[in-house]
C-alpha cells in the first residue's frame, strides 16, 4: 500500500490544530474503542465520524480494569474483550483505516499494563508503523513515563499527559514541560461519562492553564452534546467525546454518524 | 523521650518516588496525584508528631486490645514432631483480624486531614469490618465497596459492616471480587477526591499506600519479635505469613528484616493447584504472572499474553487478588523473603488441625500460613522456633467450610 499521508506524528497534530484554528473553531477528536460492538463495526464507526467531519481520533485499546472510565466505556470495552480484541488488533485497525485513505491524526489510547505487556518500545514502533500519531495512557503520569517518552520521542509520536482541576502549579508545569502534541485537560474531577452540563469553573480553569503553557489544550470527560461542543469551541484547541459516541455505537453506525455530525456541526 | 509507636527508619524503602527497587510507583490518573501528594505530606507530618503516635498507641491498647499475645502451640508442635510453633494472635485483635491496625492508623490520619468521608474496598470483608469499626469509633462517614461474589460468600461480614453504620456498595463489574472493588473505590476517589479519604486495606496501590499500610501493620512484627524472644530466649528460625495483597505479612516481616538468621516465608493461595490455573499464586506461576501494572503500582500481576488481568481463585476471599504488594516483589527479588503456596485443600486441612489441637479456629487466609508451618515443622530440629502470623479468626469462614466439608 502507498502511504497517502505526507506528515505524521507531532507534525500531523500541529497541522490539525492549525487548520481548525484557521476556521475559528476547536478540533473535534472522538474516542472509539476497537472491538465494540464488533471489530468491523468499530472501524465503520470511525469511518462514519470521518464523513461527519472529525478532525482526529483516539483509538481505544480495551483493558480489563479501566479505573478512569465510567459505566458506558467500561461496558463497551468489556464487550470488546469478550470479542477477543487484542492490542495487535487495535494496531491492525489503524493500519486498515489508513489503507482506506483516512488521513486524520490517530492516537492510541489505552491503560499501561497491556502496552507494557506488549513491550513499551515495540508498541511505540509498531504504532508508528501502523500509522498512529501519538499515545494517551490515562494511568501514566509524567514521572512514570520515562520508557514511553524515550520511544515516542525517537519515533516522533506525541505522548499526551493529563491535567485536572485538582492539578496545582507544579503539576501544570510538569505536564507543560513533558507533554508532546497536546495536553489532555480533564474537565472535572471524575471518570468518563456523559453529563448534562459543563462545569462552571471551566473558563477560569482554562485561563489558569493558558497562563502557564502554550501547548494545545484539549478538553475531555463529560462532553456529549452539541451545546457543549459550541461552548468549548472558543475556549479550547480541541475536545474529545467518548461515552456519548460509544453509546451511539451500540445503537449502530447511523447513530454514530448522526451524533458526530451534530457535534461537528455545532462548531 | 517516649518511644514512637510506629517505628520508622528513614533509610527504609521505598525511595522518594515510592519504589522498592523496581517495584511500586504511582500509576494513577492525574486527577488523584495531588491527593496522593497531600496524603504523603500529611502522613510524614503525622509520624513526625509524637501526639499522633500517642493517640494511636492509646487506641491500640484500650480499644484494639494490643499487644496481642503470642501463643505457644504445644499440641500442634508435639504432633508435628519438629520445630516449636508459636502463633502471633492477630485473631484476638478487636474485629478478629489484623486489618484494624491499619484502619485505625489511616482513620486517625483522615481525621487529622479534616476528611470526613471515608471510602474503602473489601474482599473477605475483614478490611471492610475493620474500617467500619474504626469509622464508628472516630465518627466518620464510611462507604465500603465490595464485589457481589464476595458479598455472597461473606454474608456475616456484610451484616456486621451495616450494623456498624457503614454503607456497603455492591460492585457488579468485572469478576465482582476484590480487584473490581478496588477499581470502583478508585473511581469514587477520582470523583470525590477533594472531600474523600481512600482507606486502602492492603500494602498495595500507589505510593504512599504500600509504605503507610506496612508502617501501620509493623506493630505485629515489632511485638512478636519481643514476645518470642521473651518466651524462648531466641529469634525464630522462620516467620510465616499468608500473602494476598500482603499487609499482614509485611507487618510481620518488617521487624525481622535485619535478622539474617530468620527466614521470611510468604504463603500465597494455591487454589486448586498451579496446573489448574485456578489460583492466586503470583510468585509461583510465572507463565501467567509477571511484572506489570495494576491499581497504581508496579508488581507481579497475573495476566494473559495481552496484558489483561486474569481472574483468580482461592477458597479464601482475602487472598483472591491477581497482584501482590510491591515490597513483597522486591523482597523476593532480593532473596530476603521466600514465597511458596498452599492449596485450598491444604488450607482446609490446616484449618481443622489447628481447631482440634489448639482450640483456635483460624481464618482461611491464615490457614495458608499454617499449612506451610505444618509442612515445614517436621523437617526442622526440635529446638528451633517457627513463628506463624495468625492474621485472623475463622468464624467468618464457617459458611464456606460447611459448604465444602458438610456440617
Amino acid at each position: 500500500m502507498t502511504n497517502i499521508r505526507e506528515i505524521h506524528g507531532l507534525a500531523a497534530l500541529d497541522q490539525m490544530f492549525a487548520s481548525a484554528r484557521a476556521q475559528g473553531r476547536a478540533a473535534f477528536l472522538p474516542y472509539f474503542p476497537i472491538g465494540y460492538p464488533t471489530y468491523q463495526a468499530s472501524l465503520d464507526a470511525v469511518e462514519a465520524m470521518v464523513d461527519a467531519g472529525a478532525d482526529g481520533f483516539e483509538i481505544g485499546i480495551p483493558f480489563s480494569d479501566p479505573i478512569a472510565d465510567g459505566p458506558t466505556i467500561q461496558a463497551a470495552t468489556q464487550v470488546a474483550l469478550e470479542n477477543g480484541t487484542t492490542v495487535r488488533q487495535c494496531l491492525d485497525a489503524v493500519r486498515a483505516l489508513r489503507a482506506k485513505g483516512i488521513s486524520q491524526p490517530m492516537l492510541m489510547m489505552g491503560y499501561a499494563n497491556p502496552l507494557v505487556a506488549y513491550g513499551t518500545d515495540r508498541f511505540v514502533r509498531d504504532a508508528r508503523a501502523a500509522g498512529a500519531d501519538g499515545l494517551i495512557v490515562p494511568d501514566l503520569p509524567p514521572e512514570e513515563a520515562g520508557m514511553f517518552a524515550q520511544s515516542c520521542a525517537r519515533e516522533g509520536l506525541a505522548l499526551v499527559f493529563f491535567l485536572a482541576p485538582t492539578s496545582n502549579d507544579r503539576r501544570i508545569e510538569m505536564a507543560a514541560k513533558h507533554a508532546t502534541g497536546f495536553i489532555y485537560v480533564v474537565s472535572l474531577t471524575g471518570i468518563t461519562g456523559e453529563r448534562a452540563q459543563l462545569p462552571v469553573y471551566l473558563t477560569d480553569f482554562i485561563a489558569r492553564l493558558r497562563s502557564r503553557t502554550d501547548k494545545p489544550l484539549v478538553l475531555g470527560f463529560g462532553i456529549s452534546r452539541p451545546e457543549h461542543a459550541r461552548q468549548v469551541s472558543d475556549l479550547m484547541d480541541g475536545f474529545i467525546v467518548g461515552s456519548a459516541l460509544v453509546r451511539a455505537g451500540g445503537e449502530g453506525v447511523a447513530a454514530v454518524r448522526e451524533l458526530a455530525g451534530s457535534l461537528r456541526g455545532a462548531l | 523521650m517516649t518511644e514512637l509507636y510506629i517505628r520508622t527508619d528513614l533509610t527504609d524503602l521505598p525511595d522518594a518516588r515510592g519504589y522498592f527497587g523496581e517495584f511500586g510507583g504511582r500509576f494513577v490518573p492525574e486527577t488523584i496525584i495531588p491527593a496522593l501528594d497531600e496524603l504523603e505530606g500529611a502522613y510524614a507530618d503525622a509520624i513526625a508528631d509524637p501526639s499522633f503516635h500517642d493517640e494511636l498507641a492509646h487506641l491500640q491498647r484500650t480499644y484494639t486490645g494490643r499487644p496481642t499475645p503470642v501463643s505457644y502451640a504445644r499440641r500442634l508442635s508435639e504432633r508435628l514432631g519438629g520445630a516449636q510453633i508459636y502463633l502471633k494472635r492477630e485473631d484476638l485483635a478487636h474485629t478478629g483480624a489484623h486489618k484494624i491496625n491499619n484502619a485505625l492508623g489511616q482513620g486517625l490520619l483522615a481525621k487529622r486531614m479534616g476528611k470526613r468521608r471515608i471510602i474503602a474496598e473489601t474482599g473477605a470483608g475483614q478490611h471492610g469490618v475493620g474500617t467500619a469499626t474504626a469509622m464508628a469509633l472516630l465518627g466518620l462517614e464510611c462507604h465500603v465497596y465490595m464485589g457481589t461474589v464476595d458479598i455472597k460468600r461473606q454474608r456475616p461480614n456484610v451484616f456486621r459492616m451495616k450494623l456498624l453504620g457503614a454503607e456497603v456498595i455492591p460492585v457488579t463489574s468485572g469478576s465482582r471480587t476484590l480487584k473490581d472493588a478496588i477499581n470502583e473505590a478508585m473511581r469514587d476517589w477520582v470523583t470525590n477526591v477533594e472531600t474523600t479519604f481512600y482507606l486502602l486495606g492492603s500494602a498495595l496501590g500507589p505510593h504512599p499506600y504500600p509504605m503507610m499500610v506496612r508502617d501501620f501493620q509493623s506493630v505485629i512484627g515489632a511485638e512478636a519479635r519481643e514476645q518470642v524472644q521473651e518466651m524462648t530466649g531466641q529469634l525464630p528460625e522462620a516467620c510465616i505469613a499468608c500473602v494476598g495483597g500482603g499487609s499482614n505479612a509485611i507487618g510481620m516481616f518488617h521487624a525481622f528484616r535485619d535478622d539474617e538468621g530468620t527466614e521470611l516465608i510468604g504463603v500465597e493461595a494455591g487454589g486448586h493447584g498451579i496446573e489448574s490455573r485456578e489460583h492466586a499464586a503470583r510468585f509461583a506461576d510465572l507463565d501467567i504472572s509477571r511484572p506489570g501494572i495494576l491499581h497504581g503500582t508496579r508488581s507481579y500481576v497475573m495476566q494473559d499474553d495481552d496484558g489483561q488481568i486474569m481472574e483468580t481463585h482461592s477458597i479464601s476471599a482475602g487472598l483472591d487478588y491477581p497482584s501482590v504488594g510491591p515490597e513483597h516483589a522486591h523482597l523476593r527479588q532480593m532473596e530476603r523473603a521466600f514465597y511458596t503456596m498452599a492449596t485450598d485443600e491444604e488450607a482446609l486441612e490446616a484449618f481443622q488441625v489447628l481447631s482440634v489441637t489448639e482450640g483456635i479456629i483460624p481464618a482461611l487466609e491464615s490457614s495458608h500460613a499454617l499449612a506451610e508451618a505444618i509442612k515445614r515443622a517436621p523437617t526442622m530440629p526440635r529446638d528451633s522456633v517457627l513463628l506463624v502470623n495468625l492474621s485472623g479468626r475463622g468464624d467468618k469462614d464457617l459458611d464456606t467450610v460447611i459448604g465444602v466439608l458438610g456440617s
